[in-house]
């Protein structure tokens, strides 16, 4: 497009420019679009003579028959037909933009969390977009409860730390539950009181309006508080604490926001009221799970049979947690538990079933949507606070803001004294503190506010809500990460994911399960255990397709591993020492020598040894697989697993190779295992006669190469397709010698030299391609 | 029955110095006792052995042997016996203790140390002081045990990678010839270091009066 142009040309100035100039450029150019959108109403509605909708085409015929024959419009402009989904794209991308521009300038970042700078960038283009003299689009709550806030709650509720937060699930609820009830009844109760303060000119404002204001701005917001605290690495109780919070409390806030909401029309509230409350409390959150877990279940079910059609798989995790959400929403359950329960439900099921690029299709899709989402949510919030129509009162607003804070510390910390008595790892003061202080507001709140009829208290509440929203943002997300450095807390500890560490937290499992069996009560762990063997031993076979369903948590974690240490292999193109540590303990150093010492093994001939080797490596191959043309519909044989699996295939073999050098003499090679550098896979079957000479230029070797597409690891690749389009035009099955050109000789000389030449080094990487046999 | 409560009052009292429960834990745990031992002054391995509920744990030779072992005495002697009283029963049970508000980074150390160093017993059954590959392979074989059959094989490769990564973080630069004899205490606990046991090992034990459960065998 022509107005991004010049700021690629721009690039050339320092980076902080950049972000900056393509910033002004695509507000100018928003301005413009939403500028020339009145222009092309405005010619519409002069061609137009009724009221009914009438396209371009009509006005172009309607113009084209009262006028004389004008010349054809090689080129017209026509901005009506695509407005909707230009201006949604053009939003997506300055948001998008944003979020880059912030991370090329690093020394913002580092202080300032991006939802702040999101925020401010909102009310910039709001004051821009307002300048201008437009109007401002709104965070429209159906837009956000519909399409923004979904993605966050999925990507929130799928990737959920289940042991974390199964084993906290109390804390949890009593902090959800109790805690936001508390906020509600307090900060509404005080606001009441201080909108009887005269001079306040707040009169009119009644006790249900407050309550009503205080159950809206009470929630912690997930949103927000993911925005925060995922940039502050925090150790993993804290986190779970105020992030489960933050999602279990839609519930609370749902049921209290409709309570006082229907009340503050009839006016009164009776004690029966009051009752069925706390009865619709039940209904809404038992709901919401049940309808997730249903669809949670369904989706399980279904991912059993989509072996045959992979493209597909991540579509169904999405749509089913989509229809979980919104099925709740219908009856007015909790829209965001039914979500979290559908992806925690699915889970384990799900992963066991799908193929591993669709589930990394899926966690990058997840993760790509929960990102624009965010930061639409905090663009749209600053634009919002510019746009829409204020009514400040001091001491509403600087009495909720206080009110907000005093409430939540109250609360964590009066529900901590009571939540320790029952907790056996006891919360700390500082955990205290982070929890009272993570709790921060968001575009909940503000959407919830907006959904108030309108009134001329609605713009007060709104007012308020905002600089709730903001102070808890700006002020506490800001200062949250020093605050973290200064109190020393407990940060984050990095997965490597030890297979020690699995297999002793299973150790443990077992171990707790045990020792509260001979104690004699039944425990945590004791239900935990009879969960797990229920779900083996009825669920898992009906919603794990194949053999998986009866294999092991260890194994699996053991096969996950190994899958991923062959895609590091595949990546790096060299083989990956061990998960962290560069290291040259092999398995030899820890297989016990001595057995295998005390056997009396006479010597053998070098030559003999040979071709034992030849042998048994011979015998150790697998038949290659034909690699299919790319289609859509036709993804059954996946060459980057077939790649990962041949990898895994030649670790063991190298393996072998290693135990077998303890019976013959020859030295084993010494390296860790060969350099991955040459694979290939052979297109057709092809019988193949493997010379072991030491001549370096006897090119008997037969190579039949792959076509190009398919992963080939070789320094020396870009020549393969050469080789292997001219190969296949002279036909296959000959010596190559005879047929090929005086030029590609040398190439081929070179190729046959690496792959024949002696020496233990090099035999590995021969055994690596050279003796394929189909 | 007054002179009796008195007595083993004090005995309890004596026993809350040595082993950090409170005294309405031990007397909940004397109960247990009695109702496993059938009233006697000590527990045999059958009387741990008859209670159902761990029937369906993989590793319970394991765990009632730990009972039996001297090493979790605290008093260093090695071997097994045959019975235990009250005393060793509480001993053992001590090691899962949870920390508590008031204890220090200092006693919280020790507690890990102590943790690990129950389950490393566990571990090591010939009670050389290391858990050589066979001891490894034996523990994810008994692991793996109520799993089915993938396990024999299963368990070898994933035993192997284990110590592999044990050797690899503790002793990086091995020659080839060199052999790693076995995980020795130090290996392990830098190993288990994330794990953070002195927050993970530990069971609740009840104030209360769990006479009302019946989760062990009936009495009689």
């Amino acid at each position: 497009m022509a107005v991004l142009r010049p700021a690629r040309r721009s690039s050339s100035s320092p980076p902080p420019l950049t972000g900056l100039l393509t910033c002004v450029l695509l507000l100018v150019f928003v301005s413009a679009a939403s500028a020339s959108r009145d222009a092309a109403a405005g010619k519409n509605n002069e061609t137009r003579g009724d009221p009914a909708v009438v396209t371009d085409e009509d006005s172009h015929h309607q113009s084209n028959s009262t006028a004389h024959k004008k010349a054809f419009p090689v080129l017209s402009f026509n901005y009506d037909h695509v407005r909707k989904p230009f201006e949604i794209s053009l939003w997506i991308l300055l948001a998008l933009l944003m979020k880059l521009g912030f991370h090329i300038i690093p020394r913002v970042s580092n202080v300032v969390p991006e939802s702040c700078l999101l925020i401010f960038v909102g009310l910039l283009v709001g004051g821009i977009i307002k300048a201008i003299g437009e109007e401002a689009p709104i965070l429209d709550s159906k837009l956000f409860f519909l399409y923004l806030l979904p993605p966050i709650i999925l990507d929130a509720g799928y990737f959920l730390p289940i042991r974390a937060f199964t084993e906290n699930l109390g804390t949890i609820l009593m902090f959800a539950v109790v805690g936001t009830l508390w906020n509600a009844f307090f900060v509404g109760g005080m606001m009441y009181a201080v909108c009887q303060i005269k001079g306040a000119n707040l009169g009119e404002v009644d006790l249900l309006s407050c309550l009503l204001f205080g159950s809206i701005i009470s929630a912690v917001d997930p949103v927000a508080v993911l925005a925060v605290f995922e940039e502050i690495h925090i150790n993993e109780l804290l986190h779970i604490l105020v992030f489960g919070e933050s999602l279990l409390n839609d519930a609370v806030t749902v049921v209290l926001y409709h309570l006082f909401e229907e009340f503050s029309h009839a006016g009164t509230v009776t004690v029966v009221d009051a009752l069925l409350g706390v009865v619709c409390f039940f209904v809404v959150s038992l709901g919401g799970i049940l309808v997730g877990a249903i669809y949670g279940l369904l989706g399980a079910f279904t991912s059993r049979f989509t072996s045959h059609t992979r493209v597909i798989e991540p579509l169904f995790v999405f749509l089913y947690s989509y229809m979980a959400y919104l099925s709740a929403e219908v009856f007015h359950l909790s829209g965001i538990m039914s979500l979290i329960a559908c992806g925690v439900m699915m889970r384990p099921y799900v992963e066991a079933n799908i193929s591993h690029k669709s589930y990394t299709t899926m966690k990058y899709f997840l993760k790509m949507w929960s990102s624009v989402s965010e930061t639409l949510i905090f663009i749209f919030l600053g634009v919002s606070t510019v746009a829409g129509p204020h009514a400040w009162n001091w001491t509403f607003v600087i009495f909720t803001v206080i009110l907000c804070l005093i409430s939540r510390v109250l609360g964590v910390v009066g529900l901590t004294f009571i939540i320790n008595k029952f907790r056996i790892v006891k919360l700390t003061k500082k955990d205290q503190f982070i929890v009272a202080y993570g709790g921060l507001r968001g575009a909940i709140a503000f959407s919830l506010g907006f959904l108030l009829t309108k009134s001329e208290m609605k713009h007060m509440f709104l007012t308020a809500i905002i600089t709730v929203i903001f102070f808890t943002v700006f002020v506490q997300g800001m200062t949250i990460r020093p605050l973290v450095e200064l109190l020393a807390v407990k940060k984050k500890k990095e997965n490597k994911g030890s297979i020690n560490e699995e297999i002793h937290t299973q150790f443990l499992d077992h171990l707790l399960t045990g020792i509260e069996c001979i104690c004699g009560h039944y425990g945590h762990h004791h239900w935990k255990d009879k969960l797990n063997r229920f779900n083996k031993a009825y669920v898992k076979r009906w919603l794990i397709a194949g053999e998986r369903s009866t294999e092991p948590q260890l194994i699996s974690f053991y096969n996950k591993m190994e899958m991923k240490q062959a895609m590091m292999m595949v990546e790096s193109g060299i083989a990956p020492k061990l998960p962290t540590v560069v290291s040259s303990v092999s398995m030899s150093n820890i297989q016990p020598r001595g057995a295998a010492r005390r056997r009396a093994i006479p010597s053998i001939s070098k030559s003999r040894e040979e071709e034992i080797r030849k042998i048994l490596r011979s015998n150790l191959q697998k038949t290659r697989q034909r690699l299919r043309s790319y289609s859509r519909h036709d993804l059954l044989i996946d060459p980057f697993e077939d790649t990962l699996s041949e990898i895994r295939f030649r670790k063991q073999r190298v393996e072998m190779e290693r135990r077998m050098s303890h019976y013959l003499t020859v030295p084993a090679n010494r390296q860790e295992t060969p350099s991955v550098r040459k694979v290939c896979f052979e297109s057709e079957h092809q019988v193949y006669t493997y010379d072991d000479s030491e001549s370096p230029r006897g090119p008997t070797v037969q190579l039949n190469l792959s076509p190009p597409d398919a992963v080939s690891l070789l320094s020396e690749s870009p020549q393969r397709p050469n080789q292997s389009s001219s190969h296949r035009d002279k036909g296959d099955g000959e010596p190559r010698e005879r047929e090929r050109a005086p030029d590609e000789q040398d190439e081929q000389l070179k190729l046959s030299r690496c792959l024949s030449d002696p020496g233990p080094n090099k035999e590995e990487e021969d055994g690596g391609d050279g003796s394929f046999k189909s | 029955m007054g002179a009796s409560q008195t007595r083993s009052d004090h005995e309890h009292q004596h026993l809350t110095d040595k082993t950090g429960f409170s005294l309405e834990q031990i007397k909940n745990l004397h109960k247990r006792f009695q109702q496993l031992s059938g009233n006697e002054e000590t527990i045999s391995k059958e009387d741990l052995d008859r209670i159902p509920a761990l029937a369906n744990n993989p590793i319970k030779k394991q765990i009632i042997g730990a009972f039996f072992d001297k090493r979790n005495q605290h008093q260093d002697e090695v071997g097994s016996c045959d019975e235990i009283g009250f005393e060793q029963f509480l001993m053992v049970m001590s090691h899962f203790r949870p920390p508590t508000l008031k204890t220090t980074d200092e006693e919280k150390e020790a507690m890990r140390k102590e943790k690990l160093r129950f389950l490393f017993n566990m571990h090591d059954t010939d009670n050389d002081g290391t858990i050589t590959l066979e001891e490894y392979r034996k523990v994810v074989e008994e692991l793996l045990s109520k799993s089915g059959a993938i396990g024999q094989e299963a368990a070898k490769a994933i035993a192997d990678a284990a110590m592999l990564e044990v050797a690899s973080t503790n002793v990086p630069h091995m020659a080839p010839d060199d052999f790693y004899e076995g995980i020795t205490f130090e290996h392990f606990e830098q190993i288990l270091k994330g794990l953070e046991m002195e927050s993970r090992m530990h069971i609740r034990f009840l104030d209360v009066d769990t006479t009302t459960m019946r989760c062990g065998k009936s009495t009689s």
